[in-house]
């Protein structure tokens, strides 16, 4: 009796997790990839080949947009991190008490407030009539307005206030389980403040370091919002690629060739990451 | 770099110069869309015009205020029923994906557990034309081979929940499960013990020790549907969620409306943000 | 010879509250200095200042005759072992004891040789590639010691890093430390609020409570000599009366506690006056217990009552004893030869012990 009860619990917790992950995820995934497949070569009538992939490598804005969302992604997640690292210690090692809890709340305020409306803060900040262009024009730098939105480095400053939580997170909480008689222990024994942030204070919080990344790059591949909104209608950005050719042009099998490269690309790098440091996916996610 | 190792005074206020100035990076963009939600102009920008209630109660045209706009209060409506159904969907299968992998063992469980993982690194934009494709695989078999037209499966509210559910119930599932890893069984055994079934002994022993998480999770995956972008882009039908509507209007030029929606947004996130907080504290 | 570290009227203000107040001390080079109190007395304060962790509020420290002051902890010629020995987790053991010589930019191949040197004088040689939760809590230990000791400091700090061990470990350990310092012959500065650890290792112990130093001695000076109430009534066990001085003569004095009873014994400092309360400390094991009334006619102390209750406890045994004249609790050590061994609950029995075996302190004056 308590057998079969124990055995009909399992499968009745067991089935949504298996209708969720195939219907919404892995199916999904499958079909979109069978999708990439499909070369079109009359009205209604598809082929099985790589034609579409073909497309991305040959022709020279796809491919050129594809490289450069990867490097501005790669170089998004270590300008955060290069930002990101000081303050953590900040707060996990110098703050105390209060101050520490409320720069911690500080730094999670903008999770709390959508993606839409903190581009929109940068877009009135950096636009040609902006807070930004009129300081400098008072201050006296130039003498005309100047347009700060619409480039790489409006981009850049975007996707960096975007993904900084992400980093800030498992950066403090890394830093706060290290022990201060550790780092005491380094400098006791002779150590200078960077040496004991290389030999000590970073491999410690390499895990943090590492899922950080992971995440920042990640959110900076995948985001549409921040490139399309601050670096206007030449962004470049390769989940713009996917936008357009599925609801522009209508061509899925191309989109769905762009967004399968678009996985694989995020995959790899997460999985290389991952690899480099010898972690597990399960453990960065806690 | 931490208080009981001495450093040069110079050092230690550059340092915290630098800490402060990441703090105002932080709070400037957010404070600017407050601010210019008051201004008395056309557009969120300087020159300051003088400060008016109208970009939030204003009746007349060229100042309609946010609660007389039809158009966006009927997509917070939206948004809010969206974010209603994903919250609940995705804390109910999180609770039971928490229970799952926390009191069975079985065959394929840690790879189980990996694939559960999965959302969180696949692009939102992907997870969206990923469902696209597949809904409309199965729209289109439909209709090839009964003549039938499930409108549900074209894109619309239904495929913009499942797919915001997609990845937000891997969150959810992490949330519960860090809490119920915490329980004592033994408290359970000792219902059991005391006269109570299984299923006497989760509902008054287990879930009450997990409210907090349950409460948690909720918040937060609606909060993440609330704000979710990239998925329901992609996703989108003629109903269009807040963040969709808004993002329309900023692609056509921006009022000081949208700075009075994204106020409200940000107070509405902060409400619910303190209530988690409230409610982690109580413990 | 200049002392290895000399404090000189260190003082330690926290916002609110004086940590230390105004200790001097001084440790001659290679001895092992213990500062014994309990938690909350100030010795971590005193040690992280030394350590270069805390600036004095005033005062002064100095190591072989050259003040420290100002000079932070990573240029200080002390090393310290921490309290949970702070290994660091994310090296492995040669890296966790080279670290310091690396930090000195020695050649690799020096730093190899003498990271395996000291591993062989700590006795555990060839674990330098294991990692620092592969070793077990007394390994980590000496580990923790030979990362400090690879370093040659004047003056080795030890932070109770014993409190993590399990009991039977920290008794071996307490041999083990004392044979390390001897054979490193450095000065070691232990602090501890266990006073067998600091008994059994130290050449010199200061007790410290609330601040300051109660009195700086050796162990038997602490024991048998103790200067002040605090230190009679820390170290060891004794009996503890009050009572008020009745008479004072030229060898004894005479004090009556209150419940009546009369007992004779010494002022340390010989300034009691007739009136003065005082609290006067036994040792349970400086009274002798017969059944014989006649075995203590030398003694000042006589009394007689009855055993209350026998605690065995192999050689710590004791003999709670109600003294039959006022009622007062004492208590006896159990004399492991002799006829008392079997002594029954409600027995009758006599105590005795000489004048000089009761110290008295006068209450108030510190």
């Amino acid at each position: 009796m308590t057998q079969m009860t124990a055995r009909l619990g399992f499968f009745v917790l067991l089935m949504p997790l298996l209708l969720w992950l195939a219907l919404l995820i892995i199916i999904p995934h499958i079909d979109m990839f069978l999708l990439s497949l499909r070369e079109r070569v009359g009205v209604g009538e598809y082929e099985t080949s790589f034609a579409n992939y073909l497309i991305l490598f040959t022709e020279p804005l796809y491919i050129w947009t594809f490289v450069r969302t990867a490097v501005m992604s790669v170089l998004a997640t270590a300008i955060t991190l290069i930002i990101a690292f000081p303050v953590s210690i900040y707060i996990a090692k110098i703050a105390q008490g209060r101050l520490q809890q409320i720069l911690f709340m500080l730094c999670l305020i903008p999770f709390y407030v959508s993606e839409l409306v903190r581009t929109f803060g940068w877009m009135i900040l950096l636009r040609e009539t902006g807070i930004v262009s009129n300081f400098v024009q008072w201050v006296g730098i130039v003498d005309r307005p100047v347009e700060f939105l619409y480039n790489d480095a409006a981009i850049m400053v975007g996707l960096v206030y975007t993904s900084m939580l992400f980093m800030v997170v498992p950066l403090v909480t890394t830093l706060e389980s290290l022990d201060n008689s550790v780092i005491e222990a380094g400098y006791d024994l002779g150590g200078s403040t960077l040496s004991v942030m290389r030999e000590i204070i970073i491999p410690h919080a390499a895990p943090g370091i590492m899922s950080g990344c992971i995440v920042v790059f990640m959110l900076s591949l995948g985001n549409y919002l921040t490139p399309i909104m601050l670096g206007g209608k030449d962004s470049l950005w390769f989940t713009e690629m996917i936008y357009n050719q599925f609801i522009v042009r209508f061509n899925w099998e191309l989109g769905a060739a762009f967004g399968f490269m678009l996985l694989v690309l995020s995959s790899a790098i997460v999985w290389a990451m991952l690899r480099l440091t010898g972690q597990t996916l399960a453990k960065t996610m806690e | 770099m931490i208080p009981s190792i001495p450093q040069p005074a110079f050092l230690r206020f550059t340092y915290g110069a630098y800490v402060a100035l990441f703090f105002v990076y932080l709070a400037l963009p957010l404070t600017v869309v407050i601010v210019f939600a008051f201004n008395d102009s056309q557009f969120p920008s300087l020159p300051w015009e003088g400060f008016t209630w109208n970009w939030f109660f204003g009746e007349e045209r060229p100042m309609i205020g946010a609660f007389h706009e039809r158009a966006i209060l009927r997509a917070i409506g939206t948004s809010a029923w969206v974010a209603l159904c994903v919250s609940v969907l995705s804390v109910g299968v999180g609770t039971a994906n928490a229970f799952l992998f926390n009191r069975y063992d079985f065959r394929g469980k840690n790879l189980l557990y990996v694939v559960m993982l999965l959302p969180l690194v696949i692009p939102g934009i992907v997870l969206g034309i990923s469902i696209l494709v597949f809904s409309s695989t199965i729209a289109n078999g439909l209709w090839d081979f009964a003549k039938i037209d499930l409108e549900v499966l074209r894109p619309g509210l239904v495929l913009v929940i499942l797919g915001q559910f997609s990845f937000i119930t891997t969150i959810a599932t992490l949330v519960i499960s860090a809490r119920l890893q915490k329980f004592d069984q033994s408290l359970e055994e000792a219902a059991l013990n005391l006269g109570a079934t299984p299923l006497e002994a989760i509902r008054t022993i287990t879930i009450p020790f997990l409210r907090p998480a349950l409460i948690g999770a909720t918040v937060v995956a609606f909060l993440m549907s609330f704000e979710n972008f990239n998925t329901t882009l992609m996703l989108v039908g003629s109903d269009a969620p807040l963040t969709i509507a808004m993002f329309d209007r900023l692609k056509e030029g921006s009022t000081p409306l949208l700075n009075a929606v994204s106020l409200l947004l940000i107070l509405g996130s902060s409400l619910l943000a303190l209530l988690v907080i409230l409610v982690q504290r109580k413990k | 010879m200049t002392p290895d570290l000399e404090a000189v009227g260190l003082s330690k203000t926290f916002a609110d509250f004086q940590a230390v107040k105004n200790v001097s001390f001084t440790v001659p080079a290679g001895s092992f200095f213990s500062i014994l109190g309990p938690s909350g007395c100030g010795k971590t304060t005193i040690m992280r200042m030394i350590a270069g962790f805390l600036e004095p509020s005033s005062g002064d420290i100095r190591i072989k005759g050259e003040s420290v002051l100002g000079v932070a902890p990573n240029k200080r010629p002390v090393n310290m072992v921490f309290q949970h020995l702070a290994l660091f987790p994310m090296m492995n053991i040669a890296d966790n004891i080279g670290y310091g010589l690396r930090r000195q930019k020695r050649p690799k191949a020096e730093i190899a040789r003498k990271v395996d040197e000291v591993l062989e004088r700590i006795g555990l040689p060839g674990i330098g590639q294991r990692k620092v939760d592969e070793l077990s809590g007394g390994q980590k230990q000496r580990v923790a010691i030979a990362r400090c000791m690879v370093l040659e400091p004047d003056v080795l700090l030890l932070d109770e890093p014993l409190g993590a061990l399990d009991l039977k470990l920290r008794e071996h350990m307490k041999l083990e430390l004392k044979a390390l310092q001897e054979a490193f012959e450095t000065t070691f500065i232990y602090i501890t609020h266990d006073q067998s650890e600091a008994l059994v290792m130290s050449d010199q112990i200061a007790v410290m409570n609330q601040g300051r130093f109660e009195q700086v001695g050796t162990g038997k000076d602490l024991y048998y000599r103790p200067q002040t109430s605090f230190v009679a009534g820390f170290i060891g066990d004794s009996n503890c009366w009050e009572g008020k001085v009745e008479s004072v003569d030229a060898t004894s004095t005479l004090v009556r506690l209150d419940n009546g009873s009369a007992i004779h014994g010494v002022f340390d400092d010989r300034t009691s006056h007739v009136g003065d309360s005082v609290d006067i400390f036994v040792r349970p094991e400086s009274i002798g217990i017969s059944r014989n009334a006649s075995d203590f006619l030398d003694c000042e102390n006589r009394l007689s009552g009855q055993v209350h209750d026998v605690i065995f406890n192999g050689a710590a045994s004791r003999v709670m004893l109600r003294d039959s004249q006022g009622g007062t609790m004492i208590e006896v050590a159990l004399p492991q030869s002799g006829g008392s061994t079997d002594l029954l609950k409600g027995e009758s029995v006599h105590i005795g012990w000489r004048a000089a075996q009761s110290t008295c302190f006068v209450k108030g004056a510190v």
